[in-house]
């Protein structure tokens, strides 16, 4: 058996203030409180604020979480590159643009001057050879007439100007509504962006990828098969993978880390040699928070859209080992609160492979953002993991109670990711992974995933699942 | 069985980084109160 390794990863983020009205809560907040939607509307940020947003730069790997300085973050970025090796954060028009280039339906309708904004900016883009940019010219139209069809959305840019008309799929079929195919359509496109920086950015052959899953949140399907999927060889194909088929992990926020298991599960066996794990963004949780950030006067901060990729291959003696004798599931009999979800995902994988708690120098829970979460009364999310992580090091004796500040300080990191659950479930650390785990100096990173299955309404149960990243040995 | 819910019906609503909509009902049960709904929410 050959060991798994995650050799890259890249992570994207699109800046989409335009779309963040058509988020779950705003798109229910804002229609019926006028003053609310003026609020919200002078409250979204300019691409530059994006950009120099230092959370969005740890998200895309320009700096390590943990060199974040203290908060408050906003305004605090100087100006910085939309890019990385292995990631950027595009602007709305582009974002708009690589919809339609990734639309086969006729769903998009870009208005004139968009279609060329978009064009320019595609057209200067590094992966610009990647994309069928002839698609833009055959989706601009009468964005104002299809607008207005009965069952199709407005989309907008620069706050409040018309950019694009976007159409259902049926007229009575609610899963291919015209809100429900643009949260799938804007998912397969940021999980497209990434697994085209993944290949492009790295320089690594298309044709090499046998398989890819998608661990994205987004329900694809039709009313007689919602949530059918298949992100996956979607993804595949929108990039241009010719030779990979792919499929789908669903498990609420805690997807990513079975994916990963899965995708190396099928490498260690021989399956296949190269898999890549894929989540696209997340478009319902735009503006999800943005009541708190009002009511604090803060920007709308869940403005864009995430992606993150990863290949999982064979052993090349140099990447990470994703060490599938080090997994840790959350058994159906382990019980929901929180510190025994820590205990069966973050303790027992080590305590079975002969670890403590300070063999591993990184602990990736679920990192998200809490200058976003906290305004809203939803508090700080890592922190409160990190907290139970000490507190079962401590009881464990790996560390004395007084160790426990210095455990959370060195060995977790502040959220940076945003509220966009499988993307901040320890699959935006994948990056920073990689690198502390070759160039750095850590020996093991712990991912950490956790899903809340109950929302569901058929079970009252969580899930999680852990996987264990080691440097390579050679 | 406590006063405090003698005679009650109870919806139990959980969060699920503190304590689960299972485990309230479960000591609402133990309190001799009857819970017509329990569920968990998340909130991130």
């Amino acid at each position: 058996m050959s060991n798994p390794v995650v050799s890259h990863a890249a992570q994207v983020l699109a800046h989409v203030p335009g779309l963040a009205r058509h988020g779950s809560k705003p798109s229910r907040e804002l229609p019926r409180n006028a003053e609310v939607r003026e609020q919200f509307l002078g409250a979204l940020r300019s691409f530059d604020e994006a950009v120099a947003y230092l959370p969005h730069q740890a998200y895309i790997g320009a700096l390590h979480p943990r060199d974040l300085p203290a908060r408050p973050w906003i305004g605090a970025g100087p100006a910085a590159s939309r890019f990385t090796s292995g990631g950027e954060i595009m602007p709305e028009e582009e974002f708009l643009g690589l919809l339609a280039c990734l639309d086969q339906f006729g769903l998009v309708t870009l208005d004139f001057d968009v279609a060329e904004l978009a064009a320019a900016g595609l057209g200067g883009h590094p992966l610009a050879k990647r994309l069928d940019l002839d698609r833009l010219a055959a989706a601009s139209g009468d964005a104002e007439a299809v607008a207005a069809e009965h069952g199709s959305l407005p989309l907008h840019v620069e706050r409040d100007r018309l950019a694009a008309g976007f159409r259902r799929a049926h007229d009575s079929d609610d899963a291919l509504a015209a809100a429900v195919l643009l949260e799938n359509l804007a998912c397969k496109a940021t999980g497209t962006l990434a697994v085209l920086h993944l290949i492009d950015d790295h320089g690594i052959d298309p044709d090499s990828i046998d398989y890819v899953i998608s661990c994205s949140e987004e329900a694809v399907g039709d009313r007689y098969q919602r949530g059918g999927g298949n992100m996956g060889k979607t993804i595949a194909e929108a990039a241009g993978l010719a030779q990979a088929s792919g499929a789908d992990v669903k498990n609420f926020c805690a997807a990513p880390v079975p994916a990963l298991v899965i995708a190396g599960a099928l490498v260690a066996s021989g399956v296949f040699r190269n898999v890549v794990v894929v989540g696209g963004g997340s478009l319902p949780k735009l503006g999800m928070k943005f009541q708190g950030h009002l009511r604090n006067g803060m920007p709308v901060l869940e403005d864009v859209v995430g992606g993150s990729a990863a290949l999982v291959t064979t052993d090349d003696g140099v990447s990470p080992v994703l060490r599938l004798d080090g997994v840790g599931r959350h058994r159906v009999e382990a019980g929901s609160s929180n510190p025994q979800i820590m205990e069966a995902l973050g303790v027992q994988p080590l305590e079975e492979l002969g670890l403590s708690m300070l063999d591993v120098d990184d602990y990736a829970t679920e990192l998200h953002n809490p200058e976003i979460t906290e305004p809203q009364g939803s508090g700080n999310v890592p922190e409160r993991n990190y907290k139970t992580l000490a507190a079962l090091a401590a009881r464990r004796g790996d560390i004395g109670r007084e160790g426990i500040p210095q455990f959370m300080a060195e060995r977790g990191m502040p959220g940076f990711a945003p509220t966009q659950g499988h993307l901040a479930s320890a699959l935006c650390y994948l990056p920073h992974a990689v690198r502390r785990l070759t160039d750095g100096d850590a020996t093991r990173v712990h991912m950490i995933a956790k899903g809340s299955l109950f929302l569901g309404r058929m079970t009252q149960a969580s899930d999680g699942m852990s996987v264990l990243l080691e440097r390579n040995q050679g | 069985m406590s006063p405090v819910f003698d005679g009650k019906l109870v919806i139990a609503l959980g969060e699920r980084d503190g304590v689960a909509g299972p485990a309230i009902a479960a000591c609402i049960k133990a309190a001799g109160s009857e819970v017509v709904f329990s569920a968990t929410e998340c909130f991130v």
